[in-house]
């Protein structure tokens, strides 16, 4: 069934979409889409060292990102400089070591492109196994920390105080974005798997009343995305990663119609009608 | 009597300064504990080293194992980008019974806004929110960092007396914050008054006389202000509606 290259494009393409829907409402609501940005952009290190060292790629990038959210925490502490500066700090200096390390090894070759944006049509049966296996440990990690997560999300201090342990499950937090970063770079690439986190998300915002219905809207909407990201592309022969983000805008756009005003003013309505 | 917190001789330092320095409470089971003071005087840090979420830099805070805690917090600002409703909040940190809710939404007022999204609600709905998210848990012990700023001054006094019916109902320890001195005065069982340093401390009948507490506060209030007496002939429901049952 997994020969088709086809039939494994949508599988992986699938499969990131339900991590990347309630991840990426995380995301927006911690103002983080930068850092996943930074993670990002590191991941061209992971790349080359995963090259140099003959290593598997997914593997690579995620330990690189994971020492990248390390190096932030250490500057977070160690400087006064504020979290915008020491990203922007990070993702430049390390994609910029990246592209070093690329010069000096010159045995390497890297198809920059697919790097960047991504070639879901040659994603292979271990790319899957890691984006099923990988996609579920994240996602029932996620819904374990839920709650210290969403309650330190909502208020630190509140949530610290009345017993939960924020503080951890920001950490770990960190650590999932990093493996979904790992895990999508050959589906929509370095550039484009933040896009991916956010936009949906923020479609899903305009369209919900509460968190958990925010986060399963927006996996839906980047399942829908993704399956007819990867039908356009074939039929138009477009680069599949950027059609399934320009696909999310199209539905962000859709979101910002007021559907969801709508349907409230007439129920409001009713409500007069029988008072 | 059981005590729930203690705090000896506390101080915390930050940037070389003392924020607040050799603190000492105890709040016991049943209890109103009353910490007043000017701003910055240190009464959100000391209310920080009670919950644990400061540790005190001297000093030793002691806090009794295994009792549930509820706090509500001097500022909350809720980012746009959540969508979060009254009762969503309520099961922030513990998921309750629609029961439990609605007793809590009904002891504040505020049941008829369960399902309204938390930032259409006025700063003083807010405000009975975080109170009935707080005693939804029936806590042990409860911290209220001035609870009823933003509230209008009817609702201010009903919050106050909502307090000292969960103490009676739940028997929790309170330790409550406020700048509104005379309000509260009345039903509180040990009153710190803080500016740095504890001042003076005492049942309230005895701080008031304190020369430190006159120095701070002054000896009555401003001949500024006054009271206005109000002479209502009805009673408003939580929602503004006017209690019809009530009417003179």
């Amino acid at each position: 069934m997994f020969d088709d290259f086809i039939v494994r494009a949508f599988a992986a393409g699938i499969g990131l979409a339900f991590i990347t829907g309630p991840l990426g409402c995380f995301i927006v609501w911690r103002r983080l889409s930068y850092f996943g940005d930074t993670i990002a952009h590191s991941a061209l290190l992971g790349v080359v060292i995963a090259y140099a060292l003959d290593f598997n790629l997914i593997i690579a990038v995620f330990v690189v990102s994971c020492l990248l959210a390390l190096s932030l925490l250490f500057l977070q502490r160690r400087t006064n400089l504020p979290d915008d500066a020491l990203l922007g700090l990070l993702a430049h200096s390390v994609l910029a070591i990246g592209l070093v390390l690329l010069g000096i090894l010159s045995f390497i070759r890297i198809d920059l492109m697919g790097l960047l944006f991504g070639d879901i049509l040659s994603v292979n049966v271990t790319d899957l196994l890691f984006v099923w296996i990988g996609g579920s440990i994240v996602l029932i990690v996620l819904i374990l920390i839920w709650r210290p997560l969403f309650a330190g999300t909502v208020n630190l201090e509140l949530a610290k105080a009345e017993g939960l342990n924020p503080d951890l499950a920001n950490a770990i937090f960190t650590l999932l974005i990093a493996s979904v970063i790992a895990i999508s770079i050959k589906i929509v690439g370095i550039l484009l798997i933040t896009g991916l986190l956010i936009i949906p998300a923020s479609a899903s915002r305009n369209l919900s009343s509460t968190p958990i219905q925010m986060a399963i809207i927006s996996s839906i909407i980047g399942l829908a995305s993704v399956v007819l990201g990867i039908q356009t592309s074939m039929i138009w022969n477009t680069p599949t990663g950027p059609t399934i983000l320009t696909i999310t805008l199209g539905v962000f756009i859709i979101s910002l119609l007021p559907l969801k005003k709508l349907l409230i003013s007439k129920k409001k309505i009713e409500l007069l009608n029988k008072r | 009597m059981n005590s729930l917190v203690e705090l000896n001789n506390c101080g915390v330092i930050r940037n070389h300064k003392w924020l607040v320095r050799g603190v000492s409470l105890k709040v016991s089971q049943g209890e109103i504990v009353t910490l007043i003071g000017p701003n910055g005087s240190g009464k959100s840090t000391t209310a920080k080293m009670s919950l644990d979420i400061l540790k005190p830099d001297e000093g030793t805070n002691n806090i009794k194992k295994g009792m549930r805690i509820s706090y509500v917090p001097q500022k909350i600002s809720i980012d746009w980008s959540l969508p979060l409703r009254a009762i969503d909040f309520v099961n922030l940190v513990k998921k309750h019974k629609t029961s439990e809710i609605d007793d809590a939404l009904s002891i504040t007022g505020i049941k008829h806004l369960i399902y309204e999204d938390v930032r259409n609600l006025s700063g003083g709905e807010f405000q009975r929110l975080l109170m009935a998210r707080a005693i939804a848990k029936e806590p042990h012990f409860l911290v209220l960092d001035e609870p009823v700023q933003g509230v209008d001054y009817p609702g201010e006094i009903a919050l106050y007396k909502t307090i000292q019916e969960i103490v009676k109902k739940i028997n929790c320890g309170i330790l409550l914050i406020s700048h509104n001195l005379h309000v509260v005065m009345s039903q509180t069982d040990y009153v710190i008054c803080l500016n740095g340093h504890v001042c003076c401390s005492g049942a309230p009948n005895t701080v008031i006389k304190e020369p430190e507490y006159i120095k701070l506060f002054g000896k009555n209030i401003d001949p500024t202000l006054a009271f206005y007496q109000h002479h209502h002939d009805h009673e408003h429901l939580p929602d503004g509606s006017i209690d019809d049952s009530k009417k003179d």
